[in-house]
């Protein structure tokens, strides 16, 4: 099966295992910028670690720091692989920018539709540059 | 579609060095995920980057110093993680310090005012109504928009600094005039008068706000001849923590709402809330987390930033009593340095007072630990965030109780009906 995202921040082909959120998240205060550790102690997916997981985000709430968590999850190599997103959240993706522009390696982000992450929680996907999504 | 002009494109290729170049591609890249179709100049900048979370805060912060970066326009700067000012100490491991101390430093080469407060509109820095300017820090966004009048949207880390250095924002959001009309009314004037020109009234009723409102923008009626503009502050630091507000109208007060209509944009409002007694006590029980206790370990305000007119307010409850309890008065060097030069300074400490400045005890590790240990603030932002940031349950009271209850060592309650 293959599924085409809209490609929000581009990055090169990568692979790892979805993890779906059920539930939208705040970066700040809701993952570990140290660790990529889900710390949100009202969240499904607490103590989940998203670091190198293909993120899917059914939801985002909104927090002026989200974009300084996902950089030093970059910086530290505790990012997801990818993140697909239902909407894009610019405050989050600017983390992404950032890193883009100090030479960091910059998971791709892609919109998806919330309806269809679900079915990819727990598989192993493909993600191309083109924004095709293969599970395999 | 994004269209950059001529000189966009060539400052973001470079001719203006690399640490400009940098800054406007990060403007135009959160212009393009925001769906804006062009920049606009802005007035002045609030930055609220400085605060460290990380080591790549810093390196991004110094990586801009090395390309030559400096703002193009007034960019004051929000609450650091380190108190140069002096007064409380901060727990900081060594690392964390250098590194939070560097990316101070790299701010202020950039040339950003070392104001280090998060209530700049108190510290002389006022746009004029109607001007677009870019600020961080949601309790002065919101104050920026509401008070003022000028317009900016809620400008997060990196983005800040990038449009104060790029001085041109994304337009979108609340730069735009169609998206500054109210579409709820929230009628509080069922309250009695008493109530509504209370101070303690006023973070309960931005707590609501936030949780009710989300972002939409709202108009509240009911508050004529009740508001100071301490009382603002209060209100919309409270609804911008416990929500997405960056933007409320006051009918009859603020600069956009001379009249109801006006502020609703001469339409019928998309929703309309009338704020009850029973909803004023559940948000009160809400503010608390500490539950039926009368312990109290420490007594925290200002957040935001004490005025000096606050200040006041503190020495008169006082009335040179000393406090059994350690009361943390968060504030800005604007606000400290008449205070010293005034004799208050040395009063207010020798009473027990410890001042905060350049930072507050939510950002940064200043209470000390104590298992089960119990804040007392009349602060809607610190009730949100302390239990989380700090590890000290919250119980919520008035800035008299907050003092009464500093001197007794335990809490103390006055009777107020909340209705």
């Amino acid at each position: 099966m293959v599924l085409k995202g809209e490609i929000l921040i581009p990055g090169g082909n990568v692979k790892g295992e979805c993890l779906a959120l059920s539930a939208a998240i705040s970066f700040w205060g809701g993952v570990d910028p140290r660790t990529g550790m889900i710390i949100d102690a009202r969240h499904p997916e607490r103590d989940r670690n998203i670091a190198g997981t293909v993120l899917a985000l059914p939801g985002t709430i909104g927090s002026s720091s989200a974009s300084a968590v996902l950089l030093e999850l970059v910086h530290a190599g505790n990012a997801p692989a990818a993140i697909l997103m239902d909407a894009p959240d610019a405050i989050l993706l600017l983390g992404l920018v950032v890193a883009r522009e100090m030479g960091w390696p910059t998971p791709p982000a892609l919109r998806l539709p919330a309806s269809q992450q679900a079915a990819l929680a727990g598989k192993t996907l493909l993600i191309s540059s083109d924004g095709n999504i293969a599970v395999q | 579609m994004l269209q950059l002009t001529d000189e966009e494109r060539a400052i973001a290729s470079g001719a203006r060095g690399g640490g400009s170049a940098m800054a406007l591609r990060i403007v135009a890249e959160a212009a393009r995920l925001m769906g804006a179709r062009r920049l606009i100049p802005v007035a002045s900048a609030h930055i609220d980057g400085a605060l460290y979370h990380g080591d790549s805060g810093t390196l991004f912060a110094e990586k801009l110093v090395e390309g030559g970066a400096r703002v193009a326009v007034r960019a004051t700067l929000n609450v650091g993680s380190l108190a140069p000012a002096g007064c409380a100490a901060i727990r900081l491991a060594a690392h964390q310090r250098d590194m939070a101390a560097r990316m101070m430093r790299a701010y202020e080469a950039m040339g950003c005012e070392p104001s280090w407060t998060c209530a700049p509109y108190q510290a002389g820095h006022r746009p004029a109504q109607g001007s677009d300017v870019a600020w961080g820090e949601s309790n002065a966004v919101v104050f920026c928009n509401s008070v003022l009048g000028a317009r900016t949207n809620r400008y997060g880390d990196f983005l800040d600094i990038a449009c104060a250095i790029a001085g041109r924002a994304p337009d979108y959001g609340l730069h735009r005039a169609e998206n500054r009309v109210a579409e709820l009314l929230l009628d509080v004037g069922g309250l009695s008068k008493e109530l509504r020109r209370s101070d303690v009234f006023y973070p309960v009723l931005g707590t609501f706000l936030g949780r009710a409102a989300g972002s939409t923008v709202v108009v509240i009626e009911g508050l004529q001849d009740c508001t100071t503009e301490d009382r603002l502050k209060a209100l919309g630091a409270a609804a911008a923590s416990a929500g997405g507000v960056g933007l409320f109208h006051v009918a009859g007060v603020t600069p956009e709402a001379p009249d109801l209509a006006t502020a609703l944009g001469d339409r019928p409002p998309k929703q309309r809330i009338v704020l009850t007694h029973q909803e004023m006590q559940a948000t009160l029980a809400r503010l608390s987390t500490a539950g039926a206790t009368d312990r109290i370990d420490a007594v925290a305000i200002g957040s935001p930033h004490l005025s000096l007119k606050e200040m006041g307010e503190l020495e008169n409850l006082l009335a040179d009593r000393t406090l059994s309890r350690p009361l943390y008065a968060n504030t800005g060097r604007h606000v400290l340095q008449p205070l010293e030069a005034q004799g208050r300074r040395k009063r207010l400490e020798a009473a027990g007072v410890i001042f905060v400045v350049d930072t507050c005890v939510v950002v940064t590790p200043i209470l000390p630990e104590i298992e089960g240990a119990v804040l007392m603030t009349n602060s809607g932002k610190f009730a949100q965030y302390a239990p989380g940031n700090t590890g000290y349950a919250v119980t919520y009271g008035s800035l008299s109780e907050c003092v009464e209850s500093a001197v007794a060592g335990r809490l103390v309650r006055e009777p107020r009906t909340w209705s």
